[in-house]
């Protein structure tokens, strides 16, 4: 029989004696899934921009394939960049299968449709009179962008938020084009996977704790960070 | 005479719709004109093409001695500034609403700060500079969209029929402003109004709309004085009617303005003439209370319109009569479509025109 409260225990010791093994795996996973949202941020916003400012046939077509494409499966993705990063595949003379900068890309490429939805509907539900209003106020065409996307900052950031959440939690692409090779591309969800079958319980169970916790802890700052919107207005005024 | 703006030929199609139509102006340096006309004649495109921030289909814009190439408006924008009819600010403090335009220009921080101060003290809302914009009052954010285009300095303001969604004590203040910034800044202003009372005390000249054409360009003595051939469209601006004026007895007038409806007024008048009233001087109640308004009509609300603080409703009594009251009245009456209601105002609160 599993030892389940025994097992929490030792986990909570782990997590409080600072354990290398367990903090290694959660400095990674923070480490891949921030870039990851870092570069889907890079592509993903000026797409969002085009698809919540300008109007052009086939809008509805993207906006439809971007969205189908967040709840795809992350093992069905996984796949597919498999495919494309081992050796015959693609982008398999670049050497990327189970190395870190696949764990990146593909999470980075897992989190784009995601972010590209939200932040198009936030961007969307700005006043579309706010560029007109920019640009007679003097602005150029890229200055009234740039106010739009203030304007929907708070969906931006939401749409970061939600990508890193995909990220840190999914395990099929980290799985898959990772590796999953211990201390180099084992990441929270790959490595519970890993200690749950070996058996080696308290180590799942702390990293399950550490994820929930991080989980949590993103949602707990947005919510404290709507609160403290009406502050940052101030905070943005002259002294 | 220095001409700020000028407008040849200029038409602007939105889908087969001709929305301006063959539209020649000039603006002159200092004045005030005002575009009297009802809604959707054209007034809003027609600043939104002075704004440069609308092309026209066709015709030629004139700007300052230069024509306007529409492809490349940034360094012309600079110059004209438009006031939406809306209230649009950004989510962001008075000061930095205001300071937005200052910033593009690239003016430094310390006269940046002075300016806003400055416009915070035109429009009376000194010391407002770190509150949120979007959490003041309807009045105070208007009051802020102007401060925001007055700091700005330009050639040319556009101000579109800044007080119509305004409570009436907002609506006196901001038509001040308007008088003081145009005669101390001598600023060139052209804006866009349906109302007749605003129109014939405000502005030097006043430009008749309708259906996309200027009919008509004259001082407000020239255009009310004498009775407009084309004040006929105004049947379509808020409470102006034509009809056939008969003195009483009493030495008051009565204007049949058709459907069995009979306008009394105080001023002695014979023959077709208009009438206009302002529709916050009409007292609405749900029977008819005995007072001294010499014009009490029974009608049926036929349509609502939430103007925040405020309420707008058309009632038919034969003709349809627009009448503003507050959000909090129309709460306490309970008011909805359908329901027969009295309208009351004074004889004196007619305007003939």
């Amino acid at each position: 029989m599993v030892d389940i409260l025994g097992g929490i225990v030792k986990a909570l010791q782990l997590i409080l004696s600072g354990d290398p093994t367990l903090y290694g795996i959660l400095y990674r996973s923070l480490f891949f899934s921030g870039i990851a949202v870092i570069l889907a941020t890079l592509w993903g916003t000026p797409i969002a921009m085009i698809l919540g400012l300008r109007d052009f046939r086939g809008k509805t077509i993207v906006k439809t394939f971007f969205s189908s494409l967040i709840g795809i499966p992350t093992v069905v993705l996984g796949l597919v960049l498999f495919l494309f990063f081992s050796k015959g595949g693609l982008l398999g003379s670049l050497g990327l299968l189970y190395t870190p900068a696949a764990i990146i890309l593909g999470e980075a490429v897992l989190v784009t449709p995601i972010l590209i939805s939200i932040a198009t509907s936030a961007i969307e539900a700005v006043d579309p009179e706010i560029m007109n209003l920019s640009k007679t106020l003097g602005a150029s065409e890229s200055q009234a962008s740039i106010a739009v996307l203030k304007e929907a900052l708070n969906g931006v950031l939401l749409s970061n938020i939600a990508s890193f959440n995909r990220a840190i939690a999914e395990l099929g692409v980290a799985l898959l084009v990772g590796g999953n090779i211990a201390g180099l591309t084992d990441v929270l969800t790959t490595a519970i996977s890993r200690y749950t079958a070996r058996g080696e319980l308290d180590l799942a169970i702390a990293l399950g704790i550490l994820l929930m916790a991080i989980v949590f802890g993103i949602n707990m700052i947005v919510i404290a960070g709507r609160k403290a919107r009406f502050l940052l207005t101030l905070g943005r005024s002259p002294q | 005479m220095t001409i700020t703006a000028e407008l040849k030929g200029v038409t602007k199609i939105f889908e087969n719709k001709t929305v301006l139509d063959d539209i020649n102006l000039q603006i002159r340096q200092g004045e005030t004109l005002a575009l009297l006309g009802p809604n959707g004649s054209g007034k809003t495109t027609l600043l939104k093409i002075l704004a440069f921030i609308e092309n026209p289909s066709s015709g030629e814009v004139k700007f300052q001695g230069e024509t306007v190439d529409f492809k490349n408006t940034e360094k012309m924008r600079m110059q004209s500034t438009l006031v939406f009819q809306r209230t649009i600010l950004f989510s962001a403090s008075v000061y930095n609403n205001i300071a937005y335009g200052l910033r593009v220009r690239k003016v430094p921080k310390n006269v940046c700060d002075e300016e806003v101060r400055n416009a915070l003290k035109l429009v009376k809302l000194e010391g407002f500079e770190k509150r949120p914009a979007r959490k003041l009052s309807g009045g105070e954010q208007q009051r802020v969209a102007i401060a925001r285009a007055l700091v700005l300095k330009t050639a040319l303001l556009l101000l579109d029929e800044p007080t119509a969604n305004l409570d009436p004590k907002n609506a006196a203040m901001l038509e001040e402003i308007i008088a003081t910034i145009n005669r101390k800044m001598k600023t060139t202003i052209v804006m866009a109004t349906h109302n007749m009372f605003q129109a014939k005390t405000l502005p030097d000249r006043i430009a008749l709309m309708t259906d996309g054409r200027i009919t008509e360009v004259g001082t407000p003595t020239e255009i009310f004085g004498t009775l407009s051939k084309n004040l006929a469209s105004f049947a379509a601006v808020d409470n102006t009617f034509n009809g056939t004026a008969k003195t009483t007895s009493a030495g008051t007038t009565l204007v049949d303005i058709g459907n069995g409806v009979q306008i009394e007024a105080a001023v002695q008048r014979q023959g077709m003439t208009s009438v206009f009233v302002n529709p916050q001087d009409i007292i609405i109640s749900d029977s008819a209370v005995s007072s001294s308004a010499r014009n009490v009509f029974k009608g049926r609300v036929v349509e609502i319109f939430d103007l925040g603080s405020l309420v707008k409703l058309r009632v038919d009594i034969g003709k349809p009569f627009t009448v503003q009251i507050t959000k909090r009245s129309f709460n306490e009456m309970q008011l909805n479509l359908d329901r027969t209601v009295f309208l009351a105002f004074k004889a004196s609160s007619v305007q003939v025109i």
